[in-house]
């Protein structure tokens, strides 16, 4: 009878062998994906056990962690909400996280790496451990005007500091409640998330950075570019009128109103005036494809920005043949660009010529508000030389005291800019665009900024450039 | 494969028999300490974590444990001299990680119980908790009455053999209390969809796991009388010896029982122990392989059978297949319990830092995700081999002992017990379909404690006997000495055993 009892004892060993392989498996190989899985709350319990770092806009706190009597010890809380929901992004427990609250999740919560020392003093001294804090660059100020000035419309607005690559607003329109999703009620939670996501004017999407539109006339800034760095200056006289015909389609290029009947004028004034007739020709009979790409990409296109958050890239599209290029030069067809990036552009000229990082996260901060990290500028590349970015000054500064950028004037401030309005599509209302920025009282450049209204029809690029005005006037206080 | 295959010259007969053989009694002892220390090592631990300052309290529930396996050692002393040194040991080292476990979970809030324990929120609070109260010190109670058994055992049943002669009463009480359940009321016998239990009051009991002892007991002397018959030759299919046809009867006896409490109490694992315990035993009785395919046949027709017919069986297998469609509701606890599991990892979050408390039924079926999300995989991988241990030790006791009916008691007793830590370790970590077995020892629950302690009782008798120097047999009341004399239910006298 040994023998089979060896084998039976065979048998039980060969079970045990497969438990423990099965428990290799779940606990070893799956171990990440059951401990990370969204419905296993434990990680959760363990992080709302914890006060999470505020999100600070400047001085004024846009996210904080509130104590509950919860079973969830911390309930997460946006005062403004959908005024900053593009930037803090929401937390959730069952949908992770997005914005600031996901890129800077290791400082929020408290388990960076420099943290470190606290969280072993906390230990020790029997300090509830917590989280860092985050201060963004952006003035409340200034995103509190673009919020006013889009209001219910469709559109987004960005401000730099163009010095220092400090976002100092940025904001979409329309908008969502991050509270929504911090609901610790999983249930209230999935059906704000499937409306959110269900809605057709999709809230979640931000159009400051995440999408691209046909930039229109702002894109003649790039062109203005291009033709001073080939030896025009803003007074050499330019071929305009009220229409022209590219080669090799019927297509004719028009401007707006007839605004441009003259033969020939300035190039600032042609700018001022927004001739779509100058730029077209100029592209296709003298700057050419390759030099019009490579100017963009020297504003930034084709380039995107992590500032942390993601900003996709603008881009010219493939420019091809001449009667393409005559609407690209006008920012249309396959010209696409992001409102941030159309700010960018306005920042590196206000900046002569130099385009510096974009960043949102001014400061990192301790729990204790001790400093951690604060963030330094950072020089991305030169778009223009000083002299081109002078004489792009002087231009764009004629667009709004003598041209179609009246709106964005302010009373004793140096604002210089350019407007916008662009087809897209055959019966929708074209998109308004206003690109500029002011000096401050100190001659250096102060804040650029890009306002985009989606299918904002006649009058949108006026708007646009009002929203700039009252958007600079809230950054100068004045 | 035949016996001779595995004779050697060693064994108990071998040497200078009458010798002063080793009892090893220090071993054992030496052994137990080491378990008490690490229960009090992992309960100090859970302790600590829990209410964030050392206390004497740390150290009087694993103090007391020490008090019931103490006096077992003693007992085996006076009583089994020569028994195998591993058995108390491990025995109690699980016994008593299972209690304090269970002590570690009423220290903090169940979120599957309706009264919330505001006092348990905090550290200060958990601190507060008194000792004499919850599940924790009634396990401990259970550990108790378990030494009390287990001292009545081997007080009284001097010789392992005794038991045949009342197989048939065993046969007959085991066979009530397996089909009690059965034919009560759902309302008494049903919990989480299985119908295992009795309640009565505020007792419960799962018979099924004294019945397992019982059966056991009657199938060792069932086969040992039969053997003879049930390995008589029949048809030669694919090479491999077929029984009589009649000679399946039997068999198919057993088969038909485990079908029906497959059908009335809805728990395949209940009715995979016993089969699987009647076909190992059967296979050992007549070392024929054939009853070993026959046997796995016939039960993977049966459960086949029942998964068509039955719903409650359709749903184990279906979240056991795919799990994430029915998170939220059948296969809640599953999923809870490999959350546990995988948050623990290869480490686990440290005795006392996990939330096994989030996986229902974290004291019973499912103590061993608290373990693993506990002390991890490393730490479960320590605890399953020390079943490991146990099991081996105990089949080692029926390779050395010389009596057929101790041999398929020891070996039967022990691969049940390794065959439901299969099924239910098995179940929780969706290795097989989840049954609601009890994991042996560690669960909470007086009726699989009380009788897995009997199973180490016997086979702590069954292992002092197999090394027993021959003049040290101890007379059998009714006839005969001790195994110095062949037994005349052993067949095998020539047998030798290899060690």
């Amino acid at each position: 009878m040994n023998a089979p009892m060896r084998r039976v004892a065979m048998v039980s060993i060969a079970l045990f062998a497969l438990l423990i392989g099965n428990l290799t498996w779940v606990q070893f190989f799956q171990s990440d994906f059951y401990a990370n899985h969204p419905r296993n709350t434990r990680v959760q319990l363990e992080e709302y056990s914890r006060q999470r770092g505020a999100i600070l806009a400047g001085s004024e706190p846009i996210a904080t962690s509130v104590a509950t009597d919860g079973e969830l010890k911390y309930q997460r809380e946006y005062p403004d909400g959908p005024l900053y929901a593009n930037l803090t992004g929401y937390k959730s427990l069952v949908h992770g996280s997005s914005g600031i609250e996901g890129a800077e999740n290791e400082v929020l919560s408290g388990s960076d790496d420099r943290l470190f020392v606290d969280r072993i003093t906390d230990t020790f001294t029997g300090r509830e451990p917590a989280g860092g804090n985050v201060i963004l660059s952006v003035n409340p100020k200034v995103q509190e005007a673009m919020a006013k000035g889009i209001g219910n419309s469709v559109g987004a607005a960005v401000a730099i500091d163009p010095k220092t690559g400090a976002i100092l607003g940025q904001f979409t329109s329309p908008s969502y409640d991050p509270n929504l999703l911090a609901d610790h009620d999983t249930n209230a939670e999935a059906e704000a998330w499937k409306s959110l996501n269900g809605d057709g004017d999709r809230p979640m999407l931000d159009r400051s950075a995440s999408d691209r539109y046909p930039p229109g006339s702002t894109f003649k800034v790039i062109v203005s570019a291009a033709l001073l760095e080939m030896g025009y200056t803003p007074d050499t006289m330019v071929p305009a009128g009220n229409s022209y015909s590219p080669p090799d389609t019927t297509h004719d290029i028009t401007n707006s109103n007839n605004q441009c009947p003259n033969a020939q004028m300035p190039l600032k004034e042609a700018l001022a005036l927004s001739c779509n007739t100058t730029f077209s020709r100029l592209c296709v009979e003298e700057i050419g494809p390759e030099k019009i790409a490579e100017t963009a990409a020297k504003f930034g296109f084709e380039e995107g920005y992590s500032t942390p958050l993601d900003v996709v890239a603008s881009t010219t599209g493939t420019l091809g043949d001449k009667a393409t290029l005559a609407q690209s030069c006008i920012g249309q067809n396959e010209v696409a660009a992001t409102p941030f990036q159309m700010a960018m552009l306005s920042a590196a000229i206000a900046n002569g010529g130099t385009r510096m990082a974009p960043h949102l996260v001014k400061e990192l901060q301790a729990p204790d508000q001790t400093t951690l990290e604060r963030t330094t500028s950072e020089k991305l590349g030169d778009s223009v030389d000083p002299e081109i970015a002078a004489q792009l000054q002087e231009m764009m500064v004629g667009v709004v005291n003598n041209g179609t950028g009246g709106n964005a004037k302010v009373d004793g401030v140096v604002v210089g800019g350019k407007t916008g309005t662009a087809e897209h599509g055959d019966g929708v209302p074209e998109h308004g665009w206003f690109t500029g920025y002011a000096m401050g009282d100190d001659g250096k450049p102060a804040i650029a900024v890009a306002v985009f209204l989606d299918s904002a029809g006649d009058g949108g690029s006026g708007e646009a450039t009002s929203i700039a005005g009252s958007v600079i006037r809230a950054a100068l206080g004045k | 494969m035949t016996a001779s295959a595995s004779v050697s010259v060693s064994g108990p007969s071998g040497g200078a028999a009458g010798s002063r053989r080793r009892t090893r009694r220090g071993t054992e002892l030496a052994l137990l300490l080491l378990a008490l220390f690490i229960i009090m090592g992992f309960y100090a631990a859970c302790d600590i974590a829990l209410t964030q300052q050392v206390t004497s309290s740390v150290f009087t529930l694993p103090l007391l444990l020490a008090v019931p396996f103490l006096i077992a050692h003693v007992l085996v002393r006076a009583f089994a001299p020569y028994a195998d040194p591993i058995l108390l040991p491990a025995a109690a080292l699980l016994t008593g990680l299972g209690v304090v476990f269970i002590r570690r979970l009423d220290l903090v809030n169940d979120p599957f119980d309706e009264i919330d324990r505001p006092d348990l929120a905090t550290a200060a609070g958990r601190a507060d908790v008194p000792l004499f109260s919850g599940q924790g010190i009634r396990q401990y109670w259970y550990v108790v009455i378990a030494i009390v058994l287990f001292a009545l055992v081997l007080g009284l049943l001097k010789d392992h053999r005794i038991l045949s002669r009342y197989a048939y009463t065993l046969g007959l009480a085991g066979l009530v209390l397996v089909g009690l359940p059965a034919v009560l009321p759902a309302s008494i016998s049903m919990v989480n969809g299985s119908k295992l239990w009795i309640r009565i009051g505020g007792f419960s009991i799962q018979p099924s796991e004294f019945a397992k002892l019982l059966l056991l007991s009657f199938f060792a002397y069932y086969l040992v009388r039969k053997r003879e018959v049930l390995s008589l030759e029949g048809k030669k299919i694919f090479g491999m010896v077929f029984p009589r046809g009649r000679d399946l009867v039997p068999v198919l006896v057993v088969w038909g029982a485990s079908i029906l409490i497959l059908v009335f109490e809805r728990d395949l694992g209940t009715s995979l122990m016993f089969f699987g315990m009647f076909v190992a035993m059967l296979y050992v009785a007549t070392e024929r392989t054939s009853w070993f395919v026959i046997g796995i046949g016939l039960f993977a027709g049966a459960a086949v059978l029942a998964h068509s017919l039955f719903s409650n069986l359709q749903l184990r297998v279906k979240i056991w297949t795919d799990p994430w469609p029915y998170i939220d509701e059948e296969s809640f606890q599953l999923v809870r319990g490999l959350f546990g599991m995988g948050t623990g990892g290869l480490f686990g979050s440290g005795p006392g830092q996990g939330q096994p408390e989030r996986v229902p039924y974290a004291s019973s079926d499912f103590i061993i995700t608290g373990f693993g999300e506990e002390i991890g995989l490393v730490g479960l991988t320590a605890m399953l081999l020390v079943y490991m241990m146990l099991i081996g030790r105990g089949i080692k006791a029926g390779l050395m002992v010389r009596d057929a009916f101790g041999k398929l008691l020891a070996v039967g007793a022990s691969f049940t017990m390794g065959l439901q830590v299969f099924v239910i370790v098995g179940g929780v970590t969706k290795l097989i379909p989840l049954t609601g077995l009890t994991t042996p020892f560690l669960s909470y629950g007086g009726s699989s404690l009380l009788a897995n302690w009997l199973v180490v009782a016997l086979l702590i008798r069954i292992s002092d006997t197999a090394r027993r120097p021959p003049a040290a047999g101890v007379p059998i009341p009714g006839g005969g000495t001790g195994p110095a004399k062949p037994d005349r239910l052993d067949h095998a006298p020539t047998e030798v055993i290899k060690l």
